[in-house]
């Protein structure tokens, strides 16, 4: 069943990744900024699936499940610091988002 | 060209078709969604690689949970049109070369190294139907306390959403 070499599954991921940092580069709002971090965390996700299945040690999958996690974790807690700084400047543009403090 | 070849390449290109849209589109609505056509398209690789426990939470959490939390953050904000702010002239110009470099340079090296080549020429294992209970045995002996670290981790996210999205009227 599995043909497909993992060294393609690693490109994909490369790319995935590059796109989400170019998407965390470009984009201007603060939420899809957030996206691009997910979108890479992803890319990684791949990588680590397919390296365990090219070694056959299941540790990777063991650390997609608690990457995983975490990316839950920290899309509560940065969605609510999403919501706090939109309370408070009325914006969700980065680039009117440049100071800690008026 | 076999089935799972075909698979893969119907995959990888919704997978980057879901990323560009993800930066091109101006209503942070449809990044969202592309972002979720991204995560199912990598949930059927999973597949593919023999991860159906990591298939599973990839279409559960993620695309269930954290872009329902997203899309309900954007409803909730009202999140119209992205507003264009030119206001770095050198990522004007010099943004967009340099992200092509850096991701030939990432796809190059990850291919040409040696692992990857290791990788592409060695054989890949076929066992499938054990992976998940072996993985859930890995996870409650060998990383037991990370796995009960992260209880503690996800209880201090929803006590620290709570405090930051409280609204104090005092």
């Amino acid at each position: 069943m599995n043909i497909v070499p993992v060294s393609y599954y690693l490109v994909l991921s490369a790319i995935l990744f590059g796109l989400g940092i170019i998407a965390f580069v470009f984009k201007r709002n603060i939420i899809t900024i957030f996206m691009a971090i997910e979108l890479m965390l992803n890319a990684v996700n791949l990588a680590f699936v397919a390296f365990a299945r090219a070694h056959n040690q299941l540790d990777g999958l063991v650390f997609v499940f608690f990457v995983i996690v975490v990316a839950a974790a920290e899309a509560a807690v940065g969605l609510a610091i999403v919501i706090t700084v939109y309370q408070n400047r009325q914006t969700l543009n980065i680039d009117r988002i440049n100071m800690l403090k008026f | 060209m076999s089935l799972p070849f075909l698979v893969f390449f119907f995959c990888a290109a919704i997978a980057i078709a879901g990323a560009l849209t993800l930066i091109l589109a101006k209503e942070p609505i449809h990044s969202a969604l592309a972002l979720v056509l991204v995560m199912i398209a990598l949930a059927v690789l999973y597949l593919m690689l023999g991860a159906e426990f990591i298939a599973a939470v990839q279409i559960i959490v993620y695309a269930g949970a954290i872009m329902v939390l997203f899309v309900f953050v954007i409803m909730l904000l009202n999140a119209g049109s992205e507003e264009r702010t030119d206001w770095s002239t050198i990522a004007k110009y010099a943004g967009l070369p340099l992200g092509i470099f850096l991701l030939l340079e990432i796809a190059h090296w990850m291919s040409r190294s040696a692992i990857g080549r290791e990788v592409a020429n060695g054989s890949l294992a076929t066992s499938s139907s054990v992976d998940t209970a072996e993985m859930s045995r890995m996870l409650f002996n060998q990383y037991v306390f990370p796995f009960e670290a992260t209880s503690v981790l996800i209880l201090i996210a929803i006590l620290g959403a709570l405090v930051l999205a409280k609204r104090d009227d005092q």
